[in-house]
């Protein structure tokens, strides 16, 4: 696999370019797959400390019974941002910034096919995270309407509503772009040798989702501009009054919803199936079935909307539809699962914070997995639906699943990136430190909606209060670990023992026969891959 | 406070013994159900949770040897194989049957749940920003109507007052039915999407604008049964509750009887013309119980969303205009239709509206004119 490294002495141009803008310019005007993955990754931490931020706000007021900190409004307000920033804000863009610094260094490519719109569906991301916290301080303040944004409710809203739904048309038009780019780059630019079922799982777990963002991200846009025209423009889509019906939203939405959840996922399922097989020392069980399970998954998730709709009254005929749907996607999962397991078994383990965070996420996402398959059940669903249990079963997938994965993914390619090893004693005390915060804020969760507490509200009956207590405890933990992470993200760029070609030595693929740091440019011939 | 420890020795007990332990404490499980359809939910929900358990034992099993036994630090050798076709199949088509072996015992639950028909009682529940009505529209009781407000003091939300034992979960006036009787709920809503929902009874069903959902319970115990809104509705979403009394036929019946006599005594005489002060006087308590959550008991609301009626365009403007904002809301904000009101009920608000908060019209509107713009 021979390859031509590209120029080391990255920022000083090069023979195609001859003006190289510095400084801030640098970042505005670059078309470079790794300078846009940089930004895309750093854009997400600090939406996801702002979205912290929220978390944390609504945690203190859950703190105690009674109202201590913050107005309903305020409360309403902060659990929608949260959902919203944290989605469409961090955890999205988090996983377009591994898939732009990793995808053509994993296929040989020389860059992403649309340099230039990948520039762009960068840039759009911060007009759009702007607005959505300016929404804050409009008249009224935001919406506080819950990150579904349901109508008619989202119809009464002032005007922070319509900042927050053109903060979503940006950012849904910003991932379709990402993705366009994503599955143009791996179809047309793959190394020659490297067939699609050679490439990298994590490759393919992108080629899907970005097939399934495509698909999604318009339904959404639909969706929010119809409650943009019921409110300004008089017509009535989603009210009875006028003929329309407020459920035919819930569809809409649930449509790009349920998809929405397996676009976080399925990168995440990607990183991990890099990470595992690395500190296994042995290669990824089921390789073929991986990539047949994670297709499945996408393609059942555009048939399971309604099983978030059970209390809306559809008829029971609908009901049990969606449930034997539903169940059906506990089958690819468990193939996932099972999978990864049979990965580990024999393999030679290390535990390096990758594999740390990698079997974390294994651990959790399966528990999160479970009380998704509990939820399914419709007649159970009825009770826990819009309870705390389906709070503390996303946050197993989103937070568990979604971003242990990414951290994992931070730290095994953070040297390739840096050309430094991280300090490695502190990121297995970032790992310890989630694991268990993360554990004791949303464990008990499940026991408050088992005992009937409602989600989205800013005041409780004081049955609920002790786990509302430790879950507000767990979640102070969980935030301030994370300054943590960036103190050693930090660590690590700023210098750190120097980081070999392949620091990982059970590690396989393309990205790891350039240099680390990566230089500038790569992969400028193609590698030939056999 | 000194019960926050109690929970860990508990929470860690549960963990290492699993669901066995977790269901000896309601607190880590649901509440005790009250209706045949709510031990149904409650057996499926510790069926699926032991299922997953065991699969969870068994899978994080080989994942915990591999992580202790597998180890390089250990000198561990990796061995090499990366497919098998028999266990691939195998994990593929077991999982299948296990669902299958699940499905059938929920389906029956979940037909049992929507058969709604054939009920003793039918009560329509109509959800407002942020308060409960109910209709008896049929069987025994049929015609008492009331609305059902939180009845927890402001001074015990804010911590001026200690919490009392039902703090958020107690309401005025209750809604009131017999044991063992098939009990049919309408829901419906006057402004947005709510979701009317008992614990003990298994009952969560939306209440969407525009649209009539039901759903139903047979309790099969008496006593209070505690709920909330269970769909964000806006700002006072957490403070709607739902209480639920299951009486004894007996005490049903009595209580059927009482509230018919009061509704006749509440009654109003339609052709009465009332002066200004009592309408003021009435106006005051519907404006208590209908306005001032949005608009304030001071009148000077909450805006832009709840504008202030103290010295407002429309308050002090022609009354005919006010009368027919009362009437039909304004569609696109938060001013609901107030047409539910009785024709006593909206003169008096009205007329209240005018002659307070620093508003001195001295207008008394009649209920017949009311009356007439309802046509
Ligand atoms: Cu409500």
């Amino acid at each position: 696999m021979a390859s031509i490294p590209g120029h080391a002495d990255a920022g000083h141009g090069h023979e195609h370019e001859h003006h190289h803008p510095t400084g801030f310019m640098r970042w505005v005007t670059t078309t470079n797959h790794k300078d846009i993955g940089s930004m895309y990754l750093w854009f997400s931490f600090a939406m996801f400390l702002v979205g912290g931020v929220m978390a944390l706000v609504i945690r203190a007021e859950l703190f105690k019974p009674g109202l201590q900190f913050v107005e309903p409004e305020f409360f309403n307000q902060m659990t929608t941002l949260h959902g919203l920033i944290m989605v469409f804000g961090a955890i999205m863009p988090a996983f377009v910034g591994f898939a732009n610094w990793q995808i053509p260094l994993m296929i040989g490519a020389s860059d992403m096919a649309f340099a230039r719109m990948n520039n762009w569906s960068f840039w759009l991301l911060p007009p759009a995270g702007t607005l959505l916290v300016l929404s804050l301080f409009m008249p009224g303040g935001s919406g506080g309407v819950g990150w579904t944004l349901y109508p008619p409710l989202s119809t009464q809203m002032g005007i922070g509503m319509d900042f927050m739904i053109f903060a979503v048309h940006i950012l849904g038009m910003s991932s379709i772009m990402g993705s366009i780019n994503i599955v143009t780059t791996i179809l047309n630019m793959r190394a020659p040798g490297m067939t699609l079922m050679k490439m990298p799982l994590f490759c393919w777990t992108w080629l899907i989702t970005a097939y399934l963002v495509i698909a999604v991200m318009p339904v959404l846009a639909g969706a929010v501009t119809m409650i943009l025209c019921d409110r300004h423009f008089g017509t009535s889509f989603f009210n009875a009054a006028g003929g329309g019906d407020p459920v035919l939203y819930q569809h809409v939405f649930w449509f790009f919803g349920h998809p929405e959840v397996y676009i976080i996922a399925i990168p995440a399922f990607g990183v991990v199936s890099q990470i595992i097989p690395a500190f296994s020392r042995k290669p990824l069980f089921g390789y073929a079935s991986m990539v047949y399970a994670t297709s499945s998954i996408a393609i059942l998730s555009f048939i399971v909307w309604a099983h978030h709709m059970y209390t809306t009254g559809m008829p029971v005929a609908g009901q049990l539809y969606f449930m034997y749907a539903t169940m059906l996607i506990a089958i690819p999962t468990g193939v996932k699962v099972f999978n990864w397991v049979a990965t580990l078994y024999r393999g030679s383990l290390s535990f390096e914070a990758p594999m740390l965070f990698s079997l974390g996420f294994l651990f959790l996402f399966t528990l999160g997995g479970f009380s998704g398959l509990v939820l399914s059940m419709t007649a159970v669903d009825v009770q826990l639906h819009d309870t705390y249990y389906v709070v503390a079963h996303f946050h197993y997938v989103m937070v568990a699943g979604a971003l242990f994965s990414a951290f994992g993914g931070v730290y095994y390619w953070l040297p390739k990136w840096t050309g430094h090893m991280y300090d490695e004693g502190l990121a297995k005390l970032h790992f310890w430190l989630s694991l268990i915060f993360f554990n004791v804020t949303f464990f008990v969760q499940h026991f408050l909606g088992l005992a009937g507490m409602p989600r989205r509200i800013p005041d409780y009956a004081p049955q609920f209060a002790e786990f509302n207590m430790i879950s507000s405890i767990g979640a102070f933990g969980f935030g301030l670990t994370q300054l943590l992470f960036l103190y050693v993200v930090i660590k690590c760029i700023k210098g750190g023992p120097k980081a070999a070609a392949k620091p990982w030595d059970g590690a396989e693929g393309l990205e790891w026969t350039v240099p680390s740091p990566a230089p500038y440019h790569t992969f400028e011939t193609p590698p030939v891959v056999k | 406070m000194a019960q926050t420890g109690k929970p860990l020795p508990l929470l860690a007990a549960a963990l290492a013994l699993g669901p066995g332990v977790a269901q000896a404490a309601y607190k880590f499980n649901m509440q005790e159900p009250a209706t045949a359809l709510g031990e149904q939910v409650y057996f499926l929900h510790n069926m699926m949770t032991a299922v997953c358990g065991v699969i969870f034992v068994a899978v994080f099993a080989v994942m915990f040897y591999s992580v202790f036994v597998h180890r390089k630090s250990l000198g561990a050798k990796a061995a090499n194989f990366h497919e098998n076709m028999l266990v691939e199949v195998l994990w593929t088509v077991v999982p299948v049957f296990i669902l299958l072996a699940i499905a059938w015992p929920v389906t029956k639950t979940v037909l049992g749940m929507r058969d709604t028909s054939n009920p003793d009682i039918t009560i329509k529940a109509t959800g407002y920003q942020w308060k409960w009505g109910y209709d008896y529209l049929k069987g025994e009781g049929e015609g008492i109507h009331f609305v059902s407000n939180l009845s927890t003091p402001q001074d015990q939300i804010h911590g001026k007052a200690e919490k009392g034992e039902h703090y958020l979960l107690e309401v005025d006036n209750p809604l009131v039915v017999p044991v063992g009787k098939k009990i049919r709920i309408l829901t419906t809503a006057a402004d947005v999407i709510h979701a009317w929902f008992v614990p003990a009874l298994a009952v969560k069903q939306d209440a969407v604008p525009g649209f009539i959902r039901d759903t139903h319970f047979r309790a099969d115990k008496e006593g209070v049964f505690r709920g909330q809104c269970a769909e964000l509705c806006g700002k006072d979403h957490g403070f709607m509750p739902i209480e639920v009394h299951v009486l004894s036929a007996e005490k049903y019946a009595a209580w059927v009887g009482e509230q018919k006599k009061k509704m006749a005594a509440l009654a109003d005489d339609p052709n009465k013309t009332w002066n200004l002060g009592e309408l003021k006087k009435r106006g005051e308590q519907v404006y208590a119980s209908n306005c001032a959550a949005c608009h304030q008991p001071t009148g000077k609301g909450n805006p832009p969303a709840f504008p202030a009626l103290a010295g407002s365009k429309v308050v002090l403007g022609p009354k005919q205009a006010q009368i027919e904002t009362e009437l039909n809301g304004r569609p696109g904000t938060a001013m609901a239709a107030f047409k539910h009101l009785s024709d006593v009920e909206l003169a008096a608000v009205i007329t209240y509206t005018r002659n307070a908060f620093g508003n001195a019209t001295g207008e008394a509107i009649q209920p017949s004119e009311i009356k007439a713009a309802r046509k």
